[in-house]
């Protein structure tokens, strides 16, 4: 375990965090990149390939405990190395809820020897019922790395106050679901035109950005960390600029299927086009981007929301929400570089230093001394995305047949290869 | 003789190629003529002592309903008994078990009955469609959630056909809630392909977004929409949607959107009034003018089962079993 030693050679390396960006050696000895030659090292050529500090995914459900029929910790762990990724967090609302400490455990235990490192997100609220706060402090000596209620906002503002500064304490980072669930009750997509057209109960933007506005007052108020998931919205993104600009604890994230879709997709009916908060207009796509690349929002996680048919081969209204994300993502954000709305270097702030900045983990740096979690991307290389060679158990995914450029190609965790080429 | 055979020449042959009815929208302005013509033959049927052609004999025809439904089941019930169809009625649940299995599950079954036409009713939108996936038969659709109601706009379209000898260049008023309206929907497709200007009003919370879309034109008020109109439609307000503060009360409803005879001295002289029915009388429509001389309501149930004959026979595909006859020596 960890005892191969390993010189990756003619790679670009791009390690924002040290400000690298050229053809240099990374060295990895005992599971750790270390400054030079080690003995016996095998040599790894990379002509051609990218070379970054391992992707990280702050924004996935696993199922297990509870829906292993959907996902298992291990699947969902193969499906992320294929990705590219070499971490992920994983959502609390599984069966039972991860809400306590021996449900972190349970977790932790499981993801041992997974392909990827797993770090659990313990819930608010106990049962995610929103009533009482759970307890953090447990989860956390067991693992937890944030707390969220995800797949449901915590209605009650004043136990929200209550929990940004309970984990605060804790030094755990709140992560936001925002949603009024009065203004987007009953809705199954994006307000506009096309619900009205397609008979279909819209969500309008503003269930997403009242919340948003909300959990914003809060930490001001509180002084707490608060992460908002998924943004889908542009009202949302000019809330959390203006939050930033007044120096808040915010942070967000948006996912590869909200600067790369429209409402355009649940044409059809099209339930694989279906998740929480829905896909909104191009205005909303475009600011998305945008933000991504200008700071505003600081994580692309991928929300990877397994479902089997079960859920998914429905009517429209009341199929499950969610996609997969974990094996679409990187080739989804590599569209954004090839397009110029992001560098290299900000693709990978936004998928590897900043999530590991904001949950606190390992990782997020090739800098001498650090684990050895890494990355090789192919750029170049085409292949298309099917749902039938997925390795998530999976396959609830808009992307199934579509063609991409660039992909994982490698992943080293802690110095083992999780990716084979 | 010798005209008629040069024009068949010039002319591109029509023949109806749709397999299913999902809504309005599939449909050509052609097919809506079709529809209509086909209709308007099997009309007169109702008016003979023995109710029955041969035409659909042997098929299986299956009534699905996940919505209760007395009237459009019924008609199409009659529509299909009159063709000499078989007739099966499922009144099936949308929430007996957990989401879903039900409605694979019942697809799955019916499949394996062979039927020919599946007519389905369901509260979700794009039900027919999916059922459509999973089946052979031509599905019908007698109503998905706000989605589509066709063969409610083409009976109303049949029904002003009858009354005003054309579509084209009418101004028809659609009043009320359109937000929570198939029939509406189906309606603004059907009317504006065919050539008429509609005119909508309502209260704001019964206007869906972006209801522009469907080249419609949005009134503030009743009179307003009325005004000039040749046809008027009353929608039906629903009564157990009182609890999400859409309107403040029915009495305030029927004060400021109800139709009676005072709002329609605006409308033309000889504006004939519709309603898809059941009506609230005394919220959307005053008795004055629901049982009046203005009102065609009845015409338009007695429309609705030619239509429903005409859909029946057209999807089943009789007439192109016809033509592939002709071909043959």
């Amino acid at each position: 375990m960890s005892g191969q030693n390993i010189v990756l050679i003619n790679g670009r390396v791009i390690d924002p965090l040290s400000g690298v960006d050229g053809i240099c050696e990374i060295h990895i000895r005992d599971g750790r990149i270390v400054a030079g030659h080690s003995r016996g090292e095998e040599v790894i050529d990379l002509a051609g390939k990218w070379v970054v500090p391992g992707l990280i995914d702050m924004h996935v459900h696993l199922r297990e405990p509870g829906e292993e029929y959907k996902e298992t910790i291990a699947s969902g762990c193969r499906a992320a190395a294929a990705g590219g990724f070499t971490a992920v967090a994983c959502m609390p609302n599984t069966h039972p809820v991860n809400d306590n400490g021996t449900i972190t455990r349970f977790i932790v235990s499981q993801a041992e020897g997974c392909a990827a490192r797993v770090w659990p997100i313990g819930a608010i609220s106990t049962g995610l019922a929103g009533e009482k706060l759970a307890e953090m402090g447990e989860m956390k000596r067991e693992g937890a790395v944030a707390v969220s209620d995800d797949g449901r906002p915590v209605v009650n503002s004043q136990l929200m106050r209550r929990a940004m500064e309970y984990a605060a304490s804790h030094a755990l980072p709140v992560i936001s679901h925002s949603e009024d669930l009065a203004l987007s009750r009953g809705g199954c997509m994006n307000e506009g035109a096309l619900s009205t057209r397609m008979g279909l109960q819209g969500i309008p933007a503003a269930a997403e950005a009242v919340m948003v506005e909300r959990e914003i007052l809060l930490a001001e108020l509180t002084g707490a960390h608060v992460h908002i998931a998924h943004v889908s919205t542009c009202q949302s993104v000019e809330l959390i600029r203006l939050a930033k600009e007044q120096g808040l604890a915010v942070t967000g994230e948006s996912a590869p299927h909200y600067f790369t879709l429209t409402e355009d997709a649940v044409r059809g009916y099209n339930t694989n086009a279906k998740m929480s908060p829905p896909l909104r207009s191009e205005a909303d796509r475009e600011a998305i981007i945008a933000a991504l690349a200008d700071g505003v929002l600081d994580v692309i996680a991928t929300d990877h929301a397994p479902h089997s048919i079960l859920e998914k081969e429905n009517e429209f209204a009341s199929a499950a929400n969610g996609i997969t994300g974990l094996e679409t993502s990187l080739s989804l954000t590599l569209r954004l570089v090839r397009s110029g709305a992001l560098s290299v270097k900000r693709m990978v702030e936004l998928m590897s230093c900043n999530p590991a900045q904001i949950l606190g983990v390992p990782g997020g740096s090739l800098a001498v001394g650090e684990v050895a979690d890494i990355t090789v991307i192919d750029p170049d290389v085409q292949w298309i995305f099917r749902t039938a060679e997925s390795l998530s158990k999976g396959k609830n995914s808009p992307f199934d047949g579509m063609e991409m450029e660039g992909r994982a190609v490698m992943t080293f965790l802690a110095g083992e290869r999780t990716l084979l080429d | 003789m010798k005209a008629e055979k040069e024009e068949t020449v010039q002319q591109r042959p029509y023949s109806f190629s749709h397999h299913s009815i999902f809504g309005i929208e599939q449909l050509s302005v052609e097919d809506i003529q079709h529809i209509l013509a086909t209709a308007v033959s099997f009309r007169e049927i109702a008016a003979r002592p023995v109710k029955k052609v041969p035409t659909l004999r042997g098929k299986t025809v299956i009534n699905l309903f996940f919505e209760p439904s007395t009237r459009t089941r019924t008609s199409f019930e009659i529509a299909a008994k009159r063709m000499s169809a078989d007739t099966f009625n499922i009144n099936a649940s949308t929430s007996s078990t957990s989401k879903g299995e039900t409605l694979i599950d019942t697809t799955r079954n019916l499949q394996a009955m062979a039927p020919d036409i599946i007519i389905v009713r369901h509260s979700a939108a794009g039900v027919p469609e999916l059922l459509g996936r999973h089946v052979e038969a031509s599905i019908v659709n007698a109503g998905d959630g706000a989605h589509e109601h066709p063969s409610q706009a083409l009976l109303d379209m049949m029904t002003v056909m009858e009354h005003k000898g054309h579509i084209d260049g009418l101004k028809i008023a659609i009043i009320g809630d359109i937000s929570h309206s198939r029939v509406a929907i189906s309606d603004f497709i059907g009317f504006t392909r065919m050539g008429a200007k509609i005119s909508v009003a309502g209260p704001r919370t019964y206007l869906p977004i972006g209801v522009e879309q469907f080249g419609v034109e949005v009134c503030n008020s009743v009179a307003d929409a009325v005004k000039d109109a040749d046809v008027v439609i009353t929608l039906r307000i629903q009564l157990e949607r009182q609890n999400d503060s859409l309107i403040p009360s029915l009495h305030e409803y029927s004060r400021f959107y109800g139709i009676n005879s005072e709002i329609l001295r605006g409308a033309k002289d000889d504006v004939i009034v519709m309603h898809p029915g059941p009506v609230n009388r005394g919220v959307e429509l005053n008795p004055d003018v629901a049982d009046g001389g203005r009102s065609v309501i009845l015409d338009q149930v007695a429309n609705g089962v030619a239509v429903r004959m005409a859909l029946l026979y057209l999807v089943h595909g009789g007439e192109r079993k016809e033509k592939v006859q002709e071909k043959q020596p």
